[in-house]
């Protein structure tokens, strides 16, 4: 379950960021994930209360935001939501559209005590 | 109080990830990272590989895997140098894995450096190991359904064999339903369909292989000069 090693990424910058600004303890843990990541959000939290026990995030909350499947078209500047993963862009058909959106696996933010 | 972060979760592997690859293309080493199911030929890939390309490239292989050496065995005896890492349970290998073994191969005079991952199409997906580019194997006895329940493995590689073309007769799998999933998920890939038992259709692979590590080597040559 590589969910494991995605939790404790998290809890290595959390317990990092709540050192730096001398929090006791960390209530809540905001992620951003994308639509196109590999990542189970309850395998994610049932992976993180496990590692985060008995540090200063053992009771914090998981917030997961799901971020949306978004694309740009290289060719006409069209941005659109990707449905069913395809990559063409429904303005001018192109096959040149980059990932504006969709691949975030990042904690946005804190609230500590 | 609120801490604002925006940290990215996979920044420590991506960070060794990329030291890994700095270190290989300094020698203008093209590496590839080998994904795919369990049992979708990702080995017998390599074994037709270096048979067909060992005396015109130099190369290696790391074999990826749970527990056992059964596949570094086989490697081994196609005349190749290889290195082992068990991840011991693990479902993907990560950059300091790779890290790990590299002054376990001799790279003075290498040329393209297989990797083949823990087989799974989930979870290797979201870690770098150091790698140039992805490929990903997809056999036909595993259902044309594949590409579009796991996106990621084929928006990132570079390459698509879809294997086993010689089982075709006996199973339902959709070719053509296949090929537009997979293309539409990544126009640009270059899709190969093979088979690994009749050495059906690899020369395509061999060809795209060869322009890999020419297209590194050049490019490795303009930053040295
Ligand atoms: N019929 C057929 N069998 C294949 C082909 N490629 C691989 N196999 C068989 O599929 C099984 C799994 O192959 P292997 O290379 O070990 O897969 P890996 O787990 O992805 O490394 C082995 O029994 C191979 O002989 C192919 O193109 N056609
Ligand atoms: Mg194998
Ligand atoms: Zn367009």
């Amino acid at each position: 379950m590589h969910e494991m090693a995605i939790a404790q990424g998290i809890l290595d910058i959390v317990l990092k960021a709540a050192a730096d600004n001398d929090a006791a303890a960390v209530v809540r843990i905001k992620l951003q994930v994308g639509e196109m990541t590999e990542v189970v959000p309850e395998a994610l939290t049932f992976c993180f209360s496990s590692l985060a026990a008995g540090t200063a995030a053992a009771a914090a909350e998981l917030e997961v935001e799901v971020m949306p499947l978004v694309g740009r078209c290289r060719d006409c500047g069209r941005e659109f939501r990707v449905e069913r993963f395809r990559f063409l862009c429904p303005g001018c058909g192109s096959a040149g559209v980059e990932i504006i959106s969709g691949r975030e696996l990042r904690v946005e933010h804190l609230e500590v005590e | 109080m609120e801490i604002k972060v925006m940290a990215n979760i996979l920044d420590k592997n991506d960070q060794i990830a990329a030291e890994v690859n700095a270190q290989l293309s300094r020698r203008g080493i093209f590496v590839l990272n080998l994904l795919g199911s369990p049992g979708s030929g990702k080995t017998a890939l390599l074994e037709r590989t270096i048979a067909a390309l060992k005396d015109e490239l130099s190369m290696a292989v790391i074999e990826g895997d749970l527990f056992t050496d059964k596949d570094a065995e086989r490697i081994a005896r196609q005349g190749v140098p290889v290195v082992q890492i068990n991840t011991g349970g693990g479902c993907h290998l990560d950059a300091s894995m790779v890290r790990g073994v590299l002054d376990r191969l001799d790279l003075e005079r290498l040329e393209l450096l297989i990797i083949e991952n823990v087989g799974n199409l989930v979870c290797p997906a979201e870690f770098n190991i150091g790698e140039d580019m992805k490929a990903t194997v997809l056999s036909v006895t595993e259902g044309e359904d594949k590409p579009l329940k796991y996106p990621l493995v084929f928006k990132q590689a570079g390459a698509a064999v879809v294997n086993k073309i010689d089982l075709l007769p006996y199973t339902s799998f959709d070719l053509a339903a296949a090929t537009e999933d997979i293309t539409s998920i990544n126009p640009q890939i270059a899709l190969i369909t093979a088979s690994c038992r009749t050495g059906e259709g690899l020369e395509a692979w061999y060809d795209w292989l060869r322009g890999r590590v020419a297209a590194k080597k050049a490019a490795a040559g303009r930053k040295g000069e």
